[in-house]
């Protein structure tokens, strides 16, 4: 049928696309915001927890919309987990700031707003990038992270 | 040949009957130049003249012997010592004596069998050569010819298309079709990418052609990989439902025929990777073997009879009597 000195490029068959197909919302929304940094306790016993907050229409997680609030190191405790229990390569998280606790800083140290700012915005980033790996997602301390008002530390490590 | 003063010497030069008519063939190197050498096909009859000129006439040139060798060997770069040689023939054009003016001989290797293609790799190389030789006692005058080797095929009898449904559980699922397992140099790929669940936020989507050159044998096999082409085809995320067209054009990239197990030295290999990548830059990818094969061009009047024996000798053409064009029957 085709002459044979032109190559047949002809697309091959497929099925048109339902309309609901094409014009629903995207199966893959999920969003995480890290905000509104408080400081809490008193004296030398402070610390800053931020808000976490996620959105998600993907059915793996319990809650469609969630917020809890976390520190740091909550954040470092699920970094230690995701290394210990799944095969991905953890991204990295904003430093630990172990010279802001000395004493004797002419700025605020911990609670400095440039720095609070600045950690802010690498959990943020963090938390985002961990969350959307289909690998990390499978594994429990991630949904209690996101999604349990606090993590148990005493948990039984395991996959959803 | 004495010492002190002048020795007699002579230049050797080959020279093919067919020069003036026989294709040329561009063949890289291994330093990665392209040049061009006289294009052979299998069967087809090497026949030429040595010309053995001497450099001062007058002189005499005592020799051993005068022969020249048709070679076929596979060299491999970690084992340089070790040439491999897998067609070996040799002709006498003079027994031992003395040349006393430049003469020039005929040779003829009828019919040679050149089984495989030649190859310059990352890691092998597979060559044909005619080296000419005057023997000495002391040193020996040679030269030689560097010859090129296509093996040819025709339209495979059997050459379906690769389907498959693939993805990570609940998160990617996709269903990806190439129109055939088996493509000629020249051909063109086409096929398409269906989502079936798509529950990642995926940026783009690439198909790469990689060649795997695989040497050496039982614990010491060595792949090397070379990403020879990356082709995008999809810039945004797709939804459940849609379908991505693919059309990649074989002929814009430098390949071989896929090569199995070469005198159990070597294989080529090629692959299409399928590869999605995320707004995370994390690739998620499916890689699948295709099959690479050397369409024999256009038969013109003036081809010889050889090349036409030849051209038919592979995959199965079942109709020797006609001429290698492509068959209308057996479009791809």
């Amino acid at each position: 049928m085709t002459d044979p000195s032109v190559a047949d490029t002809r697309r091959l068959n497929s099925k048109p696309q339902d309309l609901t197909d094409a014009y629903g919302p995207p199966s893959n929304f999920l969003e995480i915001d890290v905000y509104d940094p408080q400081v809490v306790g008193v004296g030398r016993n402070r610390y800053t927890n931020y808000e976490v907050r996620m959105r998600t229409n993907l059915p793996i997680f319990k809650l469609k919309d969630s917020t809890v609030r976390r520190r740091y190191s909550d954040f470092e405790w699920l970094k230690n987990e995701l290394e210990r229990d799944s095969k991905i390569v953890v991204p990295s998280l904003p430093g630990k700031a172990l010279k802001r606790q000395l004493p004797f800083r002419a700025d605020e140290g911990l609670f400095d707003e440039v720095f609070i700012e600045e950690r802010r915005s690498g959990l943020e980033q963090f938390i985002n990038r961990i969350a959307g790996h289909p690998l990390a997602q499978n594994e429990r301390c991630l949904h209690m992270f996101l999604q349990d008002e606090s993590i148990d530390r005493n948990y039984i490590p395991g996959k959803v | 040949m004495s010492f002190f003063g002048f020795g007699q010497s002579a230049d050797i030069d080959i020279v093919l009957n067919d020069a003036e008519t026989r294709k040329k063939a561009e063949h890289k190197t291994e330093d990665g130049r392209k040049d061009k050498y006289f294009l052979f096909y299998d069967g087809e009859t090497v026949s030429g003249k040595v010309n053995v000129t001497l450099k001062y006439p007058g002189k005499r040139l005592e020799h051993n012997g005068i022969k020249i060798e048709f070679v076929g060997q596979i060299e491999l770069y970690y084992d340089r010592g070790n040439h491999h040689e897998f067609v070996s023939l040799v002709k006498d054009l003079a027994r031992p004596g003395e040349l006393t003016q430049s003469q020039t001989f005929d040779f003829e290797f009828t019919h040679v069998e050149k089984p495989y293609e030649s190859y310059t790799g990352q890691n092998v190389k597979l060559r044909y050569f005619l080296r000419a030789t005057v023997s000495r006692r002391l040193n020996d005058i040679s030269k030689e010819l560097e010859i090129v080797v296509h093996t040819l095929s025709s339209y495979p009898e059997l050459n379906s298309s690769i389907k498959m449904e693939v993805g990570i559980e609940d998160c990617l699922h996709i269903e990806f079709e190439y129109n055939k397992s088996k493509y000629h140099l020249k051909d063109v790929i086409v096929g398409k990418i269906y989502f079936l669940l798509v529950r990642i936020k995926i940026k783009h989507m690439e198909i790469d052609i990689i060649k795997r050159e695989t040497t050496g044998t039982g614990p010491n096999v060595y792949h090397e990989n070379d990403t020879i082409a990356k082709y995008e085809i999809m810039d945004g995320a797709p939804v459940r439902g849609e379908s991505i067209p693919i059309r990649l054009f074989l002929a814009g990239y430098e390949m071989t025929p896929s090569m199995r197990d070469i005198n159990k030295k070597y294989s080529v290999r090629y692959y299409l990777n399928l590869v999605l990548i995320d707004e995370e830059e994390r690739r998620y990818f499916k890689q699948q073997e295709i099959t690479l094969w050397r369409k024999g061009d256009i038969v013109r009047k003036s081809m010889s009879h050889q090349a036409i024996m030849a051209s038919q000798r592979f995959e199965g053409s079942s109709h020797p009597e006609k001429t290698p064009t492509q068959s209308q029957e057996e479009d791809g």
